[in-house]
């Protein structure tokens, strides 16, 4: 009796001293750190290329969640340098080319000289459109060519404060005259598309080098030749491009993540660095580059001459249209 | 001059948020705004890690390559610093750091932000050192007077550590070896380039 009871309590001391050795033990070895750590190398590994460790926060910016994010480095270096240096590439590049071929051309002028008549090219509103967006253009390409060069260009020129001061009023600028630009480039697409569609003597006009490279040489066109078509197609598209990545930049809030931000940023800059310089040359040819062209813009009025050699199917719409009008109103007696 | 540095040992921290309490009190900085931050790894699951983080004043700042007004600036203590009155608050540097360490007072109109904020190293900015100047802008400056960031000076398991790089990295990399384990110097790869090595 007392043999099998004692039996019974060294059977139990014993399970009893296993499971207190053993669970601990088994228990020890869930916890290791050893083994089921994370580690950030493994982690990165684990997550390839543009990989982000992320985790939980407890503070209400859960984007602050995302612990290092390597891929920015890689926005960060086309932005500060790539962007940098292709920006001054292109508006620099284009100012060489233009003062090239001014210096090779010279000033384009009227063949058959000033003839003295007056023919309206384009009237207030589309004059008031054109520079609308030609003004904010202006402001909006200065202060934005600011953000990317200013501070290897202007800053060391003006100094930090000053140049600090000149950039945030040109943010301001630059976030405002956004709108009245994206208004008058819908203004400009709806007054002038339906002379920009391309057709066969654009072509013809291509081919010819627009007259540009030979004295004397005109092909015709009717109001927007091949070239102003390029312009206006160039300004429509990049433009449009512009006030899209504009606006996700301006609400960087309803982006959906950084990196459509970023993509978003480079974009942007991309395309303004590619119109400034089409704007540039398109600024010289209806200034310096030509005679006569600057009238269309300036009164609105361009002389009959200069319009016969650049648009000569649109000057004869005109006096056909013009006749037509006189006629009728000839035609109909006065009661 | 010694280049000072953050690591944080992740196997120690308890995520007690001490670091974060600390940085804003020393600093006064205002709601919103989180210098310092900790971020739990898998959380929940087994072998989860949490890492106190803020700006790691990094080797070639990647937010001052991309800043338009220049504004950024690395002390003698190879500290990324950055001149309030000179920033336009772009959030540029938001986009290019991979830490998210800059931060930004208030949104208004077209996403508006004011003057950018972040880890100091509590060693102020531009500014006379101490002055009141100073701390309004950019907090106390701590490093001027002969101290470490107090983060680190809080952290209750000594996770956080702040001080020279070569230093830091060998306290850490004789724990890892004492140890057996180290769940690595979060950061230090993206930061300097290289990481410690045990």
């Amino acid at each position: 009796m007392t043999r099998t009871f004692l039996s019974r309590l060294a059977a139990a001391l014993a399970a009893l001293a296993l499971i207190t050795l053993v669970l601990p033990m088994a228990a020890e070895a869930q916890v290791n750190p050893r083994e089921s750590s994370v580690n950030e190398d493994a982690m990165f590994e684990a997550l390839g290329a543009g990989g982000t460790v992320s985790g939980r926060v407890t503070i209400p910016d859960q984007a602050s969640g995302n612990l290092i994010v390597p891929d920015n480095k890689g926005w960060a270096a086309l932005q500060g340098q790539t962007l940098h240096t292709l920006s001054i590439v292109a508006v620099v590049g284009m100012v060489v080319l233009l003062a090239l071929f001014y210096m090779f051309r010279g000033k384009i002028r009227i063949d058959g000289g000033f003839s003295g008549r007056k023919i309206l090219r384009f009237n207030a509103v589309e004059r008031f459109a054109h520079w609308t967006l030609a003004s904010t253009f202006i402001i909006l390409a200065l202060t934005g060519l600011n953000l990317i060069i200013g501070k290897s260009v202007i800053r060391p020129i003006i100094g930090e404060g000053a140049f600090g001061t000149l950039s945030a009023w040109g943010k301001v600028a630059h976030n405002y005259l956004a709108w009245p630009f994206m208004a008058s480039l819908v203004l400009i697409f709806l007054l002038w598309v339906i002379h920009n569609v391309p057709n066969r003597l654009d072509w013809q006009w291509l081919k010819m080098g627009g007259g540009l490279l030979k004295k004397g040489v005109h092909p015709p066109a009717r109001k927007f030749n091949a070239g102003q078509k390029l312009i206006f197609w160039s300004v429509i598209i990049g433009g449009a491009l512009l006030s899209w990545t504009g606006i996700m930049l301006l609400f960087p809030g309803e982006v959906a993540s950084a990196a459509d931000w970023q993509f978003y940023q480079i974009l942007h800059a991309l395309v303004a660095a590619a119109l400034s310089a089409l704007v540039i040359a398109h600024i010289y040819i209806g200034s310096v580059g030509m005679e006569g062209a600057f009238d269309a813009m300036g009164s609105g009025e361009v002389d009959e001459n200069w319009a016969k050699e650049h648009h000569s199917l649109w000057v004869e719409e005109v006096k056909s249209t013009q006749a037509r009008n006189t006629a009728q109103v000839q035609q109909t007696p006065a009661e | 001059m010694a280049r000072m540095k953050f690591l944080c040992d992740a196997d120690r921290c308890i995520e007690c948020q001490a670091c974060v309490t600390a940085c804003k009190n020393e600093h006064e900085v205002p709601w919103g705004i989180n210098r310092r931050r900790v971020v739990t790894i898998n959380d929940g699951l087994p072998g989860e890690r949490s890492v106190s983080m803020a700006c790691m004043h990094c080797d070639d700042a990647p937010c001052a390559a991309v800043c338009p007004v220049d504004c950024f600036y690395t002390t003698a203590d190879a500290v990324v610093l950055h001149n309030k009155d000179t920033c336009i608050g772009c959030g540029y540097c938001s986009y290019a750091c991979p830490f998210g360490a800059p931060q930004f007072p208030r949104t208004a109109n077209f996403g508006t932000r004011g003057k950018m904020d972040k880890c100091t190293y509590c060693s102020g900015g531009p500014e006379t050192d101490m002055s009141q100047a100073e701390y309004v802008k950019y907090g106390s400056n701590r490093l001027a007077e002969g101290k470490l960031p107090l983060c680190a000076e809080m952290c209750s398991t000594k996770s956080l550590l702040a001080g020279d790089g070569d230093i830091i990295a060998e306290i850490y990399r004789e724990r890892v070896v004492t140890r057996g384990y180290g769940s690595g110097a979060w950061g230090w790869r993206t930061a300097y380039g290289e990481t410690v090595t045990v």
